[in-house]
């Protein structure tokens, strides 16, 4: 996909985002939001990935650490084809296969379970290690939340992947700064993240604006050239990204639009698809 | 006397490794910097790359063998039980349990008989917390013989299994051409119609000579081996309380929601009867050899004997 192709997906990820959440009447739409242009770069442009065989051993493989942003994950799942879009209105309904946070068992293309945070990397770790014992190509990608590497589980991963110089493990961190009580800064600081990946002997990409695809790309390529060690891309995103009266709300962290939000969210959508298609 | 022979059941844990091993190339062994005292060690030495030594980071080896079993592997990984159980509780149950994945936990240095290290290190608690996750397999040996089968067991079975292994030697009390394991299924070792006492792991022994006891005094007692904690075999313990009328159990574990909780489940709601349950009791193990800790917590085979004399005249 070209660059504004890749926008225009990542619009109808959005309004994916936005249909889920405001239909369960709960969820996660802000860091889902901040993600969901990495969502749509892995699933559309970077990840060697098949919808029609889900489970295909040499597949690469993606770990949503920070797991409560599904909506985003599930979203980008149904417009890259492993299963309807319809379902998205079926978001933590009761027997919906849309769980709150991901089930491996539930849904077609989730590769690991996760949701409780810091647990999602070491199951990464551990698929780039089995891959490495027994000389598959494939590679495995997590993304994990900003306020998420407070968690002590994500530096006991961080540490065995340095050592073990697992070069096809790529962490993401999306940096979008907010956290459910506040700024991370403010809550309780992970700051430097980047100095931190580096002591735990990753290759660490910066990017400056997450939600650029130009950038992504770059991050995601030069993650791909770097052998010896495994590669930490830390960026920056907006929180709600998209969504005009979400963006850098702390409050849009884990709450759902009522309708008439709802409404406004997807005319904030709407106008971004239509600017695309002017170009 | 003749000299019985004692083998510790992590031993059994390490020497079934290396055997299955040979047979599997998918097996792959995981440890948290304790691969001496687990045992798997032995399987080191023999298949250096596939063990993988995590370093002292037990929650991260839980995950790390999650995401090698979604790829096919069969990961055994391997700790203490107050580790495996304890410290890493979340991620099995989280990262393990939920997903139902086919990992395989190897859990040494299970209950007081860990001895002088006091208890920091004994765990009493792991039978109870790991039979709440859904789907979860706990096996309990009770000697040599039977670890290694319940090891072999393990891996010819999907889904997740926590194996209960203990320091201290313990005499082998399988060693019989007859001898078959089966996953859920008890065992009865003794017949009896006064009592029945229901045991696992390394107190199976010990409820054996505390029937030899009760025999010299009169008590015909029945000694039944549960060696799945779960699934259990509630055919079997719902008989013994019909033909046997009490039931004892024994455990060396807390008396709260390990074998004698299982077993109470299923009497209340299928045969009720009496039931004393021997094990440790609602306090901390302490340091000592493991031996007089047995003792003192009476566990072993006098200690058994008289508690049952007491629940039975």
């Amino acid at each position: 996909m070209n660059k504004t192709e890749l926008q225009k997906m990542a619009v109808e990820v959005r309004k994916g985002i936005v249909t889920g959440v405001h239909a369960a009447k709960a969820g996660h739409p802000g860091g889902s939001l901040s993600a969901a242009d990495v969502f749509t770069y892995l699933y559309f442009e970077e990840m060697n990935i098949d919808p029609e065989n889900p489970k295909d051993p040499g597949r690469d493989r993606f770990v949503l650490s920070k797991g409560h942003t599904a909506p985003g994950l599930y979203s980008v799942l149904a417009h890259r084809g492993y299963f309807p879009v319809e379902d998205l209105k079926t978001l933590r309904h009761v027997g919906s296969h849309l769980q709150g946070h991901p089930c491996i068992q539930h849904t077609p293309g989730i590769d690991m379970s996760s949701g409780s945070l810091g647990q999602g990397i070491s199951a990464a770790v551990g698929m780039a290690l089995s891959a490495k014992l027994s000389g598959d190509t494939y590679r495995v990608y997590t993304l994990l939340g900003d306020g998420e590497i407070q968690e002590g589980q994500v530096w006991e991963a961080a540490m065995f992947a340095g050592h073990r110089k697992l070069d096809n493990l790529c962490v993401i961190v999306d940096n979008n700064g907010l956290q459910i009580d506040g700024p991370v800064d403010q809550v309780c600081s992970p700051y430097p993240i980047d100095k931190k990946f580096e002591a735990f002997n990753f290759h660490v990409v910066s990017v400056d604006d997450g939600n650029d695809f130009d950038q992504l790309k770059a991050a995601f390529d030069e993650a791909k050239a770097t052998k010896g060690m495994p590669t930490a891309i830390v960026m920056k995103t907006l929180k709600g990204k998209g969504v005009s009266y979400m963006e850098n709300q702390v409050g849009w962290h884990g709450k759902a639009p009522n309708d008439e939000e709802y409404a406004i969210a997807m005319a904030d959508l709407e106008k971004a698809g239509e600017a695309l298609c002017q170009k | 006397m003749s000299e019985v022979k004692k083998v510790a059941t992590r031993q059994s844990y390490g020497e079934a490794l290396v055997e299955l091993g040979k047979e599997h190339e998918n097996l792959v062994v995981l440890d948290a910097d304790l691969a001496a005292a687990t045992q798997t060690g032995k399987f080191r030495a023999v298949f250096p790359d596939r063990h993988i030594d995590c370093g002292i980071a037990e929650c991260n080896m839980i995950g790390i063998a999650a995401g090698i079993a979604t790829t096919g592997k069969v990961p055994f990984a391997s700790t203490f039980a107050m580790f495996a159980a304890g410290r890493a509780f979340e991620q099995v149950r989280n990262s393990v349990g939920y997903p139902h994945l086919n990992v395989k936990i190897g859990a040494t240095h299970a209950g007081i008989s860990v001895g002088e290290d006091g208890a920091t290190h004994q765990c009493n608690e792991d039978i109870a917390l790991m039979r709440t996750i859904p789907g979860m397999t706990v096996i309990n040996p009770s000697d040599d013989v039977e670890a290694k089968a319940a090891v072999r067991a393990a891996y010819e079975m999907d889904g997740p299994v926590y194996l209960r292994f203990g320091r201290l030697a313990v005499p082998v009390i399988n060693d019989k051409p007859e001898y078959k394991f089966e996953v859920g299924k008890g065992v009865t070792l003794r017949d009896g119609r006064d009592v029945a006492i229901v045991a696992t792991g390394l107190c199976v022994n010990s409820a054996l000579e505390a029937a030899d006891l009760l025999k010299a005094e009169g008590v015909d007692a029945r000694v039944i081996n549960i060696h799945t904690i779960k699934p259990i075999d509630a055919e079997l313990i719902a008989k013994a309380a019909k033909e046997c009328g009490r039931i004892v159990t024994v455990e060396e574990h807390s008396v709260i929601g390990g074998l004698g909780s299982a077993v109470c489940d299923v009497l209340c709601e299928r045969q009720p009867a009496p039931v004393k349950k021997i094990g440790v009791q609602d306090v901390f193990g302490e340091s000592g050899p493991a031996v007089k800790l047995l003792e003192k917590y009476r566990l072993d085979g006098k200690g058994v004997y008289e508690q049952v004399m007491e629940f039975v005249k």
